[in-house]
């Protein structure tokens, strides 16, 4: 996250003029809309982020905050018109390693697919194919990339198994995946989007479906092959806990804009926007003493065709009426630096949110 | 949220006089207890063939024992497969069981027909976990929330409509949206119809599985505090099924641990998760992933399980825990450890107990599992446990005429 100061969502517009990055992967204003009967779906709305090599990214939200949406748009998979004839609107941009993916040719971004980027998808049953063995599957992936003979595919593909702690690979690679539990699954998947040392992996919800013996089993698994794959990851849950054990940055979004980030740490003990806190609040914790109630975020997340004017988390926010002149309702606040490499997008002034955060909010936590 | 203020009164129809069945009793005192289970079992058979002749049975849940007491609320948490949501199926006599025996305020009602449960279903309900599935789509919310009414031939004082607009209020939500339908209310708005539903007849027990995992975090906070609320004010009891420990630990009082079927560890919220006794139990709690960035790297105390959970088709013989235990020794795969009081409030299945005097210490040779697990562990955890458990040990042999005295607690380092 070096050149964010300077290319972040403050900016505005970016031209496609505007010069190639530095950032291994850097999206800006990234807007996917999907037309339908009842109106305009506003699933990501205006999105900048950066990500270095070797570093994790977590993305945070609940459902319907455009955490999928936006990952499945820098893979270019909203495109194919999968929505029936009308296809989902994308516009921003998305540099990865120099190359811009939106404006790109089709081809070259499928064969980016599955080698320099790939994906871990939430529900590993319906991600893998049922017909199909693991092991074909893992090595019709490799061959896709590399030019070699079904053999040399199959010895990769045990290997990768092997990599991802499936006992007795040799054996496994010829099981289909209902032979395999939730967690043998789930690794197969990782081990099938690992195969091509890709250097972007986007792992959206990766341990949602899983127990949380397995959920720690592949956090483990996904933290120690990127150590030595040394690749980008994006880790999107909606779980705290899962950023807080992976990510070393920390993105959290709101009706399909970002409204807080920055370093981990920085985001769990110096949260500066009030949806953070909320979040920070609803989450009982193991690690502290029990809290006599929780504190929750009133009402619900907003629908995306109907966002609400000024912020999005204006009807939500208990803060809502400190800034003068209804700003909150009327007015969209952007990102705005309030620490080194920590954004946030709140009308509240600086100072009144460290005050309300210090006062109001940690003690409770 | 808008309930918090709002006195709650739900009229009391469990005082009128009772002319079906006349099972009802009075109220139980607080502490008294409401629900007994004895060696409660559910296999599911499985057929195969031509004839469709038994060939196995799923054991979904092999024995249990527990008490829920008046105005308590026993959490349940285990991973998938371990048989908790067939369990609260049997303790609502949703399910018939295969053995064993429940008791209802000293009724047994193991065996009652459909019929013979009718008068009981108005004190014992059900909150489930998908808020979509749970209510019918052609149904308003007014119907659905006043069905129990209607099937109990309860004439609520004011009318249904009136009934159901107040329960409406109850549970957070607009009165005014008696005529609408599921499909226009959000997850956590239709959990809270689902709650109303279940509260309509002013139940006894609570019996919730999951209530709260298909729902946003944010969302999630407002139903616990419901819950939370509900019970305070109508003296509910509530068993609470769910695979979140932090979930868990919020709301309950008691908190049973389930393996395959079994109760592993059964225990008073705090002792759980200051000391808990079984290996599974510490496994679990510190699988659950720290929201807390500066821990990222502390490996060390977490005890990473080895591969899955076996299958409920044949369990492994013993102690059903030994083919992923640390800890495991010979007497694990050959002998059953029993559920036993260790200490006041807490009790715990295992031959090696964490945080107390071993069970079997002439028993010492680990087993190959055991001994690849252990690598998995980290180092400190490992002696952690040894320095906890041998202090314990200490501390019994010497004032064995004392009663026993509180374990050191080896969790001090997340305070």
């Amino acid at each position: 996250m070096t050149e964010l100061s300077k290319t972040g969502a403050a900016l505005g517009e970016p031209t496609s003029a505007s010069p190639a990055p530095t950032a291994f992967l850097e999206v800006r204003d990234l807007k996917v809309h999907f037309p339908t009967d009842d109106g305009l779906v506003k699933s990501v709305d205006g999105l900048s982020f950066s990500l270095e090599k070797g570093k994790t990214l977590g993305i945070v939200g609940e459902s319907g905050s455009g955490k999928s949406v936006t990952s499945l748009g820098i893979m270019g998979l909203h495109t194919a018109g999968q929505y029936g004839k009308r296809k989902a609107q994308i516009s921003g941009e998305i540099w990865l390693d120099g190359t811009e993916l939106l404006s790109a040719d089709p081809d070259h971004v499928r064969k980016l697919r599955g080698r320099q980027m790939s994906m871990i998808f939430q529900d590993p049953l319906s991600a893998l194919h049922p017909y199909y063995t693991i092991g074909a599957q893992i090595v019709e992936a490799y061959r896709i990339h590399h030019d070699v003979d079904k053999k040399t595919a199959k010895r990769r593909a045990v290997e990768m198994l092997d990599r991802v702690g499936i006992p007795q690979p040799d054996k496994r690679v010829d099981s289909y995946p209902h032979e395999f539990s939730g967690g043998m699954r789930q690794r197969a998947m990782i081990a099938m989007s690992l195969v091509n040392n890709p250097e972007l992996l986007i792992a959206d919800e990766p341990t949602t479906a899983l127990d949380v013996t397995v959920q720690a089993q592949i956090l483990d698994l996904i933290r120690d092959l990127q150590k030595e794959f040394g690749s980008a990851v994006i880790v999107i849950t909606h779980d705290l806990g899962v950023v807080a054990e992976l990510a070393d940055d920390i993105l959290v979004m709101y009706g399909g804009r970002c409204v807080e980030r920055g370093p981990a740490e920085d985001v769990f003990y110096q949260p500066r926007h009030p949806y953070t806190w909320g979040l920070l609040g609803s989450m009982p914790r193991l690690d502290r003493e029990q809290q006599e109630r929780l504190i929750p975020v009133k009402g619900s997340p907003p629908s995306l065709i109907n966002i609400p004017s000024g912020c999005a988390f204006n009807p939500r926010c208990p803060y809502a009426d400190l800034p003068k002149d209804n700003v909150t309702r009327t007015v969209r606040p952007e990102l705005a630096e309030v620490g080194t490499r920590h954004w946030a997008a709140c009308h509240l002034g600086k100072e009144q949110r460290e005050r309300i955060w210090t006062e109001e909010i940690a003690p409770k936590l | 949220m808008s309930d918090d203020e709002k006195a709650v009164t739900i009229p009391a129809q469990a005082d009128e006089p009772q002319l079906q069945g006349g099972t009802l009793t009075k109220d139980p005192a607080p502490g008294e207890v409401l629900l007994k289970v004895t060696g409660l079992q559910k296999h599911f058979p499985i057929k195969k063939g031509l004839l469709q002749r038994q060939v196995g049975a799923v054991h979904a849940v092999d024995g249990l024992d527990f008490e829920v007491r008046s105005g308590e609320t026993l959490g349940v948490v285990g991973e998938s497969g371990c048989g908790k949501s067939t369990m609260g199926r049997l303790i609502t006599r949703l399910l018939e069981p295969t053995g064993g025996k429940i008791e209802f305020e000293g009724k047994d009602i193991t065996h009652l027909g459909v019929s013979g449960m009718r008068p009981l279903r108005r004190n014992v309900q059900m909150i489930f976990q998908d808020p979509y599935s749970s209510l019918n789509p052609r149904h308003t919310i007014g119907t659905i929330v006043g069905a129990p009414f209607k099937l109990q031939g309860v004439e609520p004082e004011g009318g249904v409509k009136k009934e159901v607009q107040r329960l409406l209020e109850v549970v957070g939500l607009n009165p005014e949206h008696y005529n609408r339908y599921p499909h226009e209310f959000s997850g956590g708005q239709r959990q809270r119809i689902g709650i109303a539903r279940a509260l309509a007849l002013n139940p006894k027990l609570v019996v919730a599985d999951e209530p709260v995992s298909a729902l946003d975090v944010s969302i999630q906070a407002q139903v616990v505090n419901l819950l939370d609320d509900l019970q305070q004010e109508l003296g509910l009891t509530y068993v609470i099924i769910a695979h979140d420990l932090s979930v868990v630990r919020h709301v309950s009082d008691r908190i049973a641990v389930m393996y395959l079927g079994k109760i592993v560890e059964l225990a008073d919220r705090e002792l759980l998760y200051k000391a808990p006794m079984h290996p599974y139990t510490k496994a679990l709690m510190s699988a659950v992933p720290i929201p807390d960035p500066r821990r990222k790297n502390a490996k060390s105390d977490r005890i990473l399980l080895q591969g899955d959970v076996p299958s409920p088709i044949s369990p492994p013989s013993g102690c059903r825990f030994h083919t992923r235990c640390w800890k495991a020794t010979q007497i694990c795969t050959t002998t059953e450890p029993p559920l036993l009081q260790l200490q006041p409030g807490q009790q715990v299945a295992c031959h090696h107990p964490e945080n107390f005097a071993d069970q079997a210490p002439q028993d010492t040779v680990l087993l190959t599992v055991a001994k690849e697990a252990e690598k998995l562990l980290g180092e400190t955890a490992l002696q952690e446990s040894a320095e906890t458990s041998a202090a314990v040990a200490a501390t019994l042999s010497e004032e064995a005429a004392e009663p026993v005295s509180e374990p050191e607690t080896g969790t001090d380092e997340e305070k």
